[in-house]
């Protein structure tokens, strides 16, 4: 089937076949491979992206579901200049990533939850990140990366 | 250069921020999974249901003939065409007989023994046309009773011909009669029964590997997700494959986490190289989570009886252990060492308890083979001690600190009875910085708080010391192992003064493209962004032992600093030359050369420059060029150690465990990035905690299925379940590498787990329960409040 849809501000169409995931889409037909594949059952949230604002995890939704749809990956994030988003700067300032696989999730996840929440505290902060699992960090400059972020986007 | 002076350096203690994140922030990192190549097939793995069955027929033929297929292998394919795969440590009997050693075939040979054991191999065009394919092969099983219970293995179906009563080894350390005299004549004598639980690993990037073939030069190239690319080569070329090793080049690319379970070789790495060549093409396979849980080595699972010792006063006189480890169904890279070396070794802890003696009985069962993971034998052991140190103190009336203030030992070098020997520490000092950094003196007042909302509050104190930068080659190999322990490291300097350094440590999350290139800076009197770190490939580092046991800085980063050494000895005979001044005369530091008691100076690039532009050089004497290698075999182990307190709140009414605080003071020796250590310290508790209440992979008893299998019914710790911690740290340097490092990565998943126990047990005590085994979930502590109300 022919998917259209709008990939990191770039008009996209395939043809694919219909069981086609939207991870496999990113990940193989556009070769965006910031996105990635850590549970395969929408459990960890290394395939979170965002589509049309919200975040949503790539591995469980077809591409077929996501015609027309506004997509933004990790590596449509930070500006055209290569500057880093606040989250992408945050992160890296509090030491919020280590084997950087969980890392593109958690950045989609944040923006998303930065946008929607953007007075959150830290318990909603930890509540919020529910979705996406990382093994190294413990979390806690996770959170601390999220709250840097909450204040230079705040300012 | 000696540890003082070195902390002293520029960018020593700095918390530069990492050069790896910005690949990592953006998306373009390179996994394994990432990595295409032409004309690249996939693998699926057709792997048991049961968990122990005779594969009677494998039946491949409508499989082979579905689209796409390339070949289906099976045991038949491989049976006596190449090795198994190997162990890398010998442990014998108190008889002086070896351990049980059955094949570890790549594919199943006539039977599989845990439920996810390989069977087949399918190659494909597409991932899609392998997965049909795999579900096409016809098994033939003729199901055997599982062995899943280590404490009755010995009466279970043999597993293996070898070892018909499915007992590996049994493995003792220590003096037993010194121990059984002091246990005669001692006033108190403590004893605990526990259980180590079962965990698994669960680094988030599945394993995953991409091999490759090229006829024209007979070489082959694995792309693998792996923590030791030289020591994967090596076990897999010499001792399954016997292929020439220098015919084989294997690359860890970016690694997401290893935690261990990266260090193995596994059967997909050596038969995705091997169809690589028979087929002549490049062949992927990515791990499905599913296949993680049931197929990645897991860690822990042992069941413990100690005793303890001890004089009227609390003073430990005699510790002895029987542990029974799960081995799972066939020894995998380290297995055999992690109950025994890695543990047995540690069980004098931070205490000068003077006879020590253990007894490990090594099992096979029909469940996933069981190795190292974060810690590995280190933290069994610190849970054993630290677990029987706060009994002790309870039974005899004393409280959790003073058991082991008056236990410490406080003079060093230290010879523990169980063959290590302590170079340096300070206990008392953790302890008291601990206790500092906690507030327990604000402690009761938060109790009773808590006691006033209906809730139970409890401290659990744990003083663990782990051992790290394993070890002395000659005396692994006394002790079994069946490699090498030092590290190499090669520092090139470019013509244009910036520096390349290939190191054998292998980096998968933590942070060596950073902190070794502080390191060199400061030695070099460079700036960091000067120095790019290489790691993870067989064809441009001369050799490496790779990354586990928290060896990465104090062996690997003591290699650099030896190359580092030979570096400086040559820049300042060229310096030398170049302002006409004798050798001796030369000094090097803040990044200049000056000839002493005069004001000639050159910087390190003019130097570099001059090394490769050899115009004006000692070209008689000396050769061009700027780059030189060296390899470390360290003289001893380091010995992380420190105090942590945890503080929780139980809800009798549901079991519900809170961590309301937790505190960690560590002694690492000498940091290098204390924003990189104190990560290690963050998801090393993490991974702790998540063991002490949460984490447990559970085998069903009767079929052997894993009945934890996914994150559904494997609790990983997520952010909302743990608190903010409280960091604190203490250096004593380490004594015998010019860093003065210890290592980091483990400590937090080795003191916090007893941390956390004894708290649960603390804020339990007064309702009368005693024992509690990990992980203390909700269920299990509610059903422990009820018993000790019945």
């Amino acid at each position: 089937m022919k998917v259209e849809l709008k990939v990191n501000g770039k008009a996209v169409s395939a043809d694919v076949p219909p069981n086609t995931l939207l991870v496999q889409f990113i990940r193989e037909h556009l070769r965006l491979t910031g996105t990635h594949v850590g549970c395969d059952t929408a459990q960890c949230g290394a395939c979170t992206v965002i589509a049309d604002g919200r975040a949503i995890k790539a591995c469980n939704t077809l591409v077929a579901q996501m015609q027309g749809a506004d997509i933004t990956t990790i590596e449509g994030v930070a500006a055209a200049d290569g500057t880093l988003h606040p989250v992408q700067a945050a992160f890296k300032e509090c030491h919020g990533l280590q084997c950087g696989y969980c890392t593109p999730g958690m950045v989609m996840s944040t923006i998303d939850l930065l946008k929607h929440h953007p007075g959150a505290t830290e318990g909603e902060i930890r509540a919020l990140l529910e979705g996406n699992l990382c093994r190294c960090t413990g979390y806690q400059n996770i959170v601390a990366a999220v709250q840097t972020a909450q204040k230079a986007m705040a300012a | 250069m000696g540890a003082n002076e070195f902390a002293k350096l520029p960018h020593i203690g700095e918390s530069l921020k990492r050069k790896e994140d910005l690949r990592f922030l953006t998306g373009v990192g390179n996994y394994t999974d990432d990595i295409v190549q032409a004309h690249q097939k996939y693998a699926v793995f057709v792997r048991s249901p049961h968990a122990h069955a005779i594969v009677k027929k494998v039946d491949t033929a409508a499989a082979s003939a579905m689209p796409g297929v390339a070949r289906v292998f099976t045991g038949a394919d491989i049976d006596g065409k190449m090795g198994g795969l190997p162990c890398g440590w010998l442990i014998s009997n108190p008889d002086g007989t070896p351990m049980k050693e059955p094949p570890h075939p790549i594919l199943a040979i006539k039977k599989v023994r845990y439920v996810g054991d390989h069977v087949a191999m399918v190659v494909a065009d597409t991932l899609e046309q392998a997965k049909n394919a795999a579900e096409a092969v016809q098994v033939d099983y003729e199901e055997l009773a599982p062995v899943i219970d280590m404490r009755t293995a010995a009466k279970g179906p043999a597993l293996h011909d070898e070892a018909p009563d499915n007992h590996c080894y049994k493995w003792t350390l220590g003096d037993k009669a010194a121990v059984d005299a002091a246990f005669a004549s001692a006033a108190h004598v403590t004893k605990l029964d526990l259980t180590n639980n079962r965990l698994i690993p669960n680094a988030m990037e599945p394993r995953a590997v991409n091999a490759s073939y090229n006829r024209g030069t007979d070489e082959s190239v694995l792309y693998v997700a792996n923590q030791n690319p030289h020591v994967e080569r090596l076990l897999m070329t010499a001792f399954v494959l016997q292929w020439p090793e220098h015919k084989v080049r294997v690359v860890a690319p970016d690694v997401g986490g290893g935690f261990g379970s990266k260090i193995f070789l596994y059967a997909e790495d050596v038969a995705a190289t091997w169809a690589a060549k028979q087929l002549g093409c490049a062949i992927k396979w990515t791990a499905e989570r599913s296949e993680s849980f049931v197929s990645d080595a897991h860690g822990r699972d042992h069941i413990t009886h100690a005793e303890m010792a001890m004089d009227k006063d609390g003073k430990f006189l005699a510790l002895r252990v029987h542990t029974h480890a799960n081995l799972g169904a066939y020894l995998s890279t380290f297995a055999s060492s992690v109950p025994t070396i890695l543990y047995g070794t540690l069980l004098a802890g931070q205490y000068g308890t003077p006879q020590i003696y253990v007894e490990v009985d090594g099992w096979f069962t029909s469940t996933a083979p069981v190795d190292a993971y974060r810690g590995a034998g280190r933290p069994e052991a610190a849970y054993l001690i630290e677990r029987m140190a706060t009994r002790c103190a309870w039974e005899l009336g004393l409280s959790q600190d003073e058991i082991r203030k008056r236990n410490f030992v406080t003079q060093f070098p230290y010879q523990t009875p169980v063959a290590l020997q302590y170079d340096t520490g300070d206990f008392h000092a953790c302890m008291n910085e601990a206790q500092k950094l906690a507030d327990v003196a604000g402690y009761e007042a938060r109790r009773k708080a808590s006691e006033a909302r209906g809730l139970k509050r409890g401290i659990g104190y744990s003083s663990y010391i782990e051992a790290c930068g394993l070890a002395p080659s000659n005396i692994a190999g006394a002790l079994g192992a069946r490699a090498g322990l030092f590290e190499a490291g090669e520092v090139r300097v470019n013509p244009t003064g910036s520096v390349t350094v290939f190191t054998g440590s292998h980096s998968h999350g933590q942070g060596h493209e950073t902190t070794f290139a502080q390191l060199v800076a400061a030695r070099l009197g460079i700036d960091p962004g000067q120095v790019d770190i290489v790691h993870g490939d067989t064809g441009r580092i001369p050799f490496g032992m790779g990354t586990y046991g928290s060896r990465s800085l104090s062996v690997g980063g003591t290699a650099i600093m030896k190359a580092l050494d030979k570096i400086e000895e040559k820049a300042k005979k060229i310096a030398a030359h170049l302002m006409e001044a004798s050798d001796a005369d030369i000094e090097f530091s803040g990044g200049e050369f000056k000839v002493k008691g005069t004001d000639k100076k050159i910087p390190f690039a003019q130097v570099a420059l001059t090394a490769y532009v050899p115009h004006n050089y000692p070209l008689d004497k000396l050769e061009p060029g700027l780059d030189e290698t060296a390899f470390y075999d360290p003289t001893n182990f380091t010995y992380p150690a420190g105090t942590y307190i945890c503080e929780v709140e139980v809800d009798p009414a549901t079991g519900v465990v809170r961590v309301d605080r937790f505190t960690t003071v560590d002694d690492f020796g000498v940091i290098i990035n204390p924003m990189i250590v104190e990560g290690q310290v963050h998801g090393g508790v993490v991974q702790g905690l998540g063991q002490a209440l949460m984490e447990h992979g559970v085998y069903d008893p009767d079929s052997g299925q894993l009945l934890t299998g996914s994150y559904t019914d494997y609790t990983m710790p997520r952010a909302a379940d743990f608190p903010m911690f409280k960091l604190g740290h203490v250096c004593t340097p380490c004594t015998h590498n010019p860093i003065g490092s210890k290592g980091c990565g483990e400590a937090g998943a080795i003191g916090s787990p007893p941390a956390v126990i004894n708290a649960v047990l603390d804020a339990l005590a007064p309702l009368g329960v005693k024992e509690l085994d990990m992980p203390a979930t909700p269920h299990r502590v509610w059903q422990a409040i009820q018993s000790a109300k019945a």
